[in-house]
């Protein structure tokens, strides 16, 4: 059939189900997104006729003699449309990838839509900005700052990707020419919470047409370990393998096809005859521990699992001082069980990898994790590859959240290169994200908090109970996290706590933003409104009394690393500015009637910068022919914004604009080692590593100069593309020159370690309305106050807040995973499992504190994670003020909150 | 996404072509809900584009809609101002959960024939005393009423292979004043609770509507207007507690209770 694709002629014929998202794309245009494939995100929105349409689900062969818009037909003869410079001014996106839908379709809207942007935009959803910079899109804001030499640090210069991404051209990961003899890779998932496989006939899905090798246990390498991404890798139980014998979840991967195409793989896998023997499941933490429980993992010594017969993967205990006698000298004591549940991270790029190998023989992996070089690691492992043989990298990646820390799409794609020698492509689907996927850990806390009449916190005592599921990838360390920030922020003499990582036979947990803190935060914060209440205290000014001051040791209950310094401190900046934002009445008015109640709430969290375990980072910088400067860093760009920084440190040591600056990161073959981009560390290691290389290049190169030119070092200065010798001024393309003439190299290798380690701290302040009728709530104010040390770069520091922010809302008010009673999840849709919308998003209003840090490059530190984990306990608390109703287990849906405020429970 | 279990398409000009319906077939409208799940027991797609049917007939007994009528189409149709109720229009569609995009493929048919409870295209044509006109692979066209087509959460009165070929709304019940209420748990998300009253001019009797909170609709006719315990009378004795509707967008506790207060505003708005 015939088509236009950006005013170009197309003949191609689809196949009959195919859709247009899928066959736009096989026509190169990559602009053409998949969030979701269902409907629900608007990723993948292009025009047809001119009129907006999800192309997942418009029938391709509906193209017929139609003229179709991408993305990257939008600019007319070179001109970017109003819309695409609107959002290129306003800087509208952080990874980047919901943008092309969220241009087509702002592009289309007429003036009576734009004056309804909640409903014009709920059939889009971004999961990095919070909305706020696609807000001042609309706006007419230009959020950019002028790139000046030698202003970078601060300023708000622009993503390098950004008319990239505007236009469609950022290339994701999936964004390659297919390869020849490309393989698709497509897995049978378990419909069993836990059994054992007897047999797998596969027959049948080898007789499909185009399907070319099915893999079982029985075809990989018998080798244990964790699909965690950590530095240190003894933190994570080595209790995973390949393709296993035994089913722990549902959802858990079985066997994998791959085919000439998805469709052959599909039906080759629903071909497969699996046998299984179903074996007792259990889904809570508590049952698990208990004895007679289902075991489900029988360690024989190897996994590193502590009560493998109890189902425990790793047990903390601790304690300062005596809580005994903290309680016993309190005025007052409350306590009571909070319940933090999953939230999926629904980054809208799902995983996916590209495996192959090269005419040179190696293989290469082209993957979408957070952590390319320990992804390398235990491939080699794993495969015996020798490590000078295989290249993992990534170029954009689309969000991660912390669901992206884990080995979970490069493993079988490369399995299948190795065994039949054929590029393999594997694409997680949206379902497979929320079934085979990880989540934020479900966790218990139980929460003690005892005071002295003034407020004085005398005790602080906790039991938390994590359930990591089936495996205990990030259990360990999420559990160590939870038992330190959340109770280290307070003074207090007396703290005792205890922590459990439990597997159970549901899907596991994994790296979260907050990493294990958010939940126990929850629990804390909450409580430290009760006890507030129970003494008659105002929470913010009990909040002062207690919270740890500059001089003040950070401890908690376990015996930590005792590299944590306070590099900087600004909570008390940050708590007084929440303060004076609530008090002053800015937001929205209540609603007119006498059932709409009022309240308001704050939290605090302390965020570590650097985890524990080890963290280590290296960049390369060297002065270009040309006099700009490029350089190498192994950390990765997941929109977080963080090559942006690193142009601007070397920009801001150089001298020179941003601009000037060219990068390559994240690739195994071309960029110095890196530990992976998690935990916040994004500032503190691989971005000191560019402001160590870059410092070491500016002494390299003035010593040079000074030498070149007679001048002594001390009068030698940069300049904005040139280096000034006392009256002379060297331009350094000239400077590159003389260099290579005297065989001189103008380039500095640094490393950068994470220890020792810094803190950033946040508070979070909401004031809502709740309808005592319905349910309903409505934010009608909300600031959070962060205390991030430098500001490198305020636009893209902005952006990461309102998104933690609204992500954090997310959790606190709608997002609910549902799991029936045989242990699967029942709403892997997003239309089913429902993540902020525009319309469920408010204006978010935020404060930078003023602060240096002492350890972070050029006095920044990390912000990331910390801005979700006050969110939830403030909303809580403000519903309490507003209703007096306490409610411990998240989400305040408004159906399960409804009946409480009407004074009667629930039949 | 990708239908890779699709290997025909069927464009017919007429839906007489189709006589033998097999399994595997389906009809294909706007195929936004085809389109956004696997339909893996599904070969052919028959599709009802090329049938080419008038999508909006407007007279002074009412309005016959196709059933292969976008959402689009309906949303930009404004019906005599003298037909109160016509504004229902506007409200059901901006009841959908999806947005004005998938409203430029999806259909009413579509909506209906889903048979979801929170089908606004059902709310809609329920409230307004619809009839649609079904066309079976043998045999006669026959009638049903909107109130009694939808059986349960996504079931309905259709036979193997028939067609929802149209729906019509009487005139007299466009000409009635009426009441919206609405709830949903996410911002402009999927409606837990969608109720209509409706009531003739000048001294009609209430005709409530109750949707999305219940897995079928649920249609109760008052002669006049009931006072607050007979309406709560009424309701106990059409829904017993197990047909409101438990899922993730709503509990059904929450549900009944919204249905309740609901209810008591629309009688108390319609019966000023």
């Amino acid at each position: 059939m015939n088509l236009q694709v950006n005013g170009k002629s197309f003949a191609a014929t689809p196949a009959p189900g195919e859709c247009l998202r899928v066959f736009l794309r096989d026509l190169g245009w990559f602009g053409v997104k998949k969030g979701c494939d269902a409907g629900d995100c608007g990723a993948c929105t292009v025009w047809v006729n001119e009129k907006p349409v999800h192309s997942c689900l418009y029938p391709a062969f509906r193209a017929e003699g139609k003229e179709i818009t991408t993305i990257e037909g939008l600019a007319k003869g070179g001109e970017l449309h109003p819309m695409q410079r609107a959002f290129l001014d306003a800087q509208s996106f952080q990874c980047g990838y919901c943008t092309a839908g969220m241009i087509m379709t702002a592009a289309s809207l007429s003036d009576e839509q734009k004056n309804d942007l909640p409903r014009a935009l709920k059939g889009n959803l971004c999961r990095c900005t919070g909305y706020g910079s696609i807000r001042d899109a609309f706006a007419g804001v230009k959020n950019v700052a002028p790139d000046v030499a030698g202003g970078s640090r601060g300023a708000s210069v622009p993503n390098p990707f950004a008319e990239a991404i505007v236009t469609g051209r950022a290339r994701y990961t999936s964004d390659i020419p297919p390869m020849d003899g490309l393989l698709h890779l497509k897995v049978l998932r378990s419909p069993h919470a836990h059994a054992k496989i007897l047999s797998i006939d596969r027959s049948e899905a080898m007789a499909v047409p185009g399907v070319v090798e099915v893999f079982t246990w029985e075809d990989v390498p018998r080798r244990l370990y964790s699909t965690a991404i950590h530095e240190d890798n003894r933190v994570d139980p080595d209790d995973t393998y390949l393709l296993d014998n035994v089913a722990r979840f549902v959802g858990q991967r079985i066997v994998a096809v791959v085919a000439d195409t998805e469709g052959a793989a599909e039906e080759g896998c629903r071909r497969l005859k699996v046998e299984y023997e179903i074996l007792p499941a259990v889904f809570d933490p508590e049952e698990a521990m208990e004895p007679g429980a289902p075991v489900l993992h029988d360690d024989d010594g190897d996994s590193h699992i502590l009560h493998p017969e109890k189902n425990v993967f790793l047990e903390l205990h601790g304690e300062v001082g005596s809580v005994a006698d903290g309680f016993a000298e309190a005025d007052a004591i409350y306590e009571d069980t909070y319940n933090a549940p999953r939230q999926q991270h629904v980054h809208l790029e799902t995983m996916q990898s590209i495996a192959w190998r090269a005419e040179d023989g190696r293989l290469h992996v082209r993957t979408s994790v957070q952590g390319p070089f320990i992804v390398k690691g235990k491939l080699c492992y794993l495969f015996g590859i020798m490590p000078a043989d295989l290249h993992v990298f990534t170029e954009r990646v689309g969000g991660g959240f912390g669901g992206k820390q884990d080995m979970m799409s490069e493993d079988l794609p490369l399995l299948a290169t190795i065994k039949t020698g054929r590029p393999v492509k594997w694409e997680f689907t949206r379902e497979e994200q929320f079934t085979g996927a990880t989540t934020r850990h479900p966790m218990k806390t139980h929460v003690k908090l005892g005071a002295k009449k003034d407020g004085t916190l005398t005790a602080m005592q906790f039991r938390l109970v994590s359930n990591t599921g089936a495996y205990g990838n990030h259990g360990g360390e999420t559990l160590a996290n939870g038992m330190s920030g959340p109770w280290a922020i307070y003074k207090c003499p007396n703290k005792k706590g205890d922590g459990y990582a439990v597997y159970t036979n549901l899907q596991c947990g994994g790296g979260f933003r907050g990493y294990g803190t958010g939940q126990p935060t929850f629990a804390v914060e909450s409580a430290l409104d009760e006890l507030a209440a129970l003494l008659n205290v105002d929470p913010i000014e009990m909040r002062r009394k207690n919270m740890i001051g500059p001089d003040d040791k950070m401890e908690s209950v376990l015996e930590g690393a005792s590299d944590l310094t306070m590099g900087s401190y600004g909570l008390d900046q940050c708590v007084d500015a929440v303060e004076k934002a609530l008090a002053s009445g800015r937001g929205l008015p209540k609603p007119e009637g006498v059932d709409w109640l009022e309240g308001s709430g704050v939290a605090l969290s302390m965020l570590d910068c650097v985890p524990p375990t080890e963290q280590r980072s290296g960049s390369e910088v060297a002065l270009r022919p040309d006099g700009g400067y490029h350089f190498t860093v192994g950390s990765v760009e997941i929109g977080n914004g963080l090559v942006t920084a690193q142009q601007q440190v070397v920009a801001q040591v150089m001298g020179c604009p941003s601009a000037r600056v060219t990068f390559l990161n994240a690739d195994t073959d071309e960029t110095p080692y890196d530990s992976g981009t998690f935990a916040s560390v994004g500032m503190m290691v691989p971005t000191k590593a560019v402001e160590n290389a870059s410092v070491a290049l500016r002494e390299k190169m003035l010593a040079f100069a000074a030498r070149t030119t007679g001048t002594k070092p001390e009068e030698c200065r940069l300049d904005d593309g040139a280096v000034m010798c006392g009256d002379q001024r060297m331009p350094l393309a000239e400077l590159h020159s003389a260099a290579k003439r005297e065989g001189e190299e103008l380039l500095c290798f640094r490393k950068a370690y994470g220890s020792p380690r810094t803190v950033a701290f946040m508070a979070y302040g909401v004031r809502l309305a709740v309808h005592r009728v319905t349910g309903e709530i409505r934010i009608l104010f909300n600031v959070e106050a962060v205390d991030t040390g430098v500001v490198m770069n305020p636009n893209q520091v902005r952006g990461q807040v309102i998104g933690g922010v609204v992500q954090g809302i997310g959790w606190a008010l709608q997002e609910k995973m549902v799991y029936n009673a045989a242990g699967a999840v029942v709403n892997p849709t997003l239309r089913n499992y429902r993540i902020p919308a525009f319309a469920d998003a408010p204006v978010t209003e935020v404060f930078f504190a003023d602060t240096y840090d002492d350890i972070g490059p050029l006095g920044a530190k990390s912000i990331a994670e910390n801005t979700i984990n006050p969110v939830a306990p403030a909303i809580g608390n403000a519903l309490k003020a507003a209703t007096g109703v306490r409610f411990t287990t998240l989400p305040f849906s408004e159906d399960r909150i409804f009946a409480k405020l009407q004074g009667f429970e629930p039949a | 996404m990708n239908l890779n279990t699709i290997r025909e398409i069927k464009r017919p000009r007429s839906s007489d072509e189709i006589r033998h319906w097999q399994d595997g077939y389906a009809w294909l409208a706007g195929g936004t809900w085809l389109f956004s799940e696997p339909q893996i027991h599904t070969h052919t797609l028959i599709d009802l584009e090329t049938l080419g049917w008038r999508a909006i007939a407007s007279g002074p007994g009412g309005i016959e809609f196709a059933a292969t009528c976008k959402i689009a189409e309906l949303y930009a149709f404004h019906p005599p101002a003298e037909w109160k109720a016509g504004q229902l229009i506007g409200e059901c569609c901006r009841a959908f959960l999806s947005s004005f995009k998938i409203w430029n493929e999806a259909t009413i048919g579509g909506n209906i024939v889903m048979s979801l409870p929170a089908g606004p295209m059902i709310s809609l044509t329920v409230a307004l005393e619809g009839t649609y006109t079904l066309l079976p692979r043998d045999g006669e066209a026959r009638e049903v009423r909107a109130a009694d087509f939808v059986t349960g959460n996504h079931a309905n009165v259709l036979e193997r292979g028939e067609l929802l070929r149209s729906i019509h709304i009487p005139g007299t019940a466009l000409a009635k004043s009426f009441a919206f209420r609405r709830s949903e748990l996410t911002h402009l998300g999927r409606s837990s609770v969608l109720l209509i009253g409706t009531r003739g001019e000048p001294v009609g009797g209430l005709l409530l509507t109750i949707t999305a909170a219940t897995v079928k609709p649920i249609q109760l006719t008052f002669d006049g207007i009931p006072t607050a315990a007979q309406l709560c009378n009424a309701i106990d004795a059409a829904i017993p507690e197990s047909i409101y509707l438990d899922d993730v967008h709503g509990s059904p506790a929450h549900r009944r209770h919204l249905t309740y207060h609901y209810a008591e505003q629309i009688r108390q708005e319609l019966g000023a």
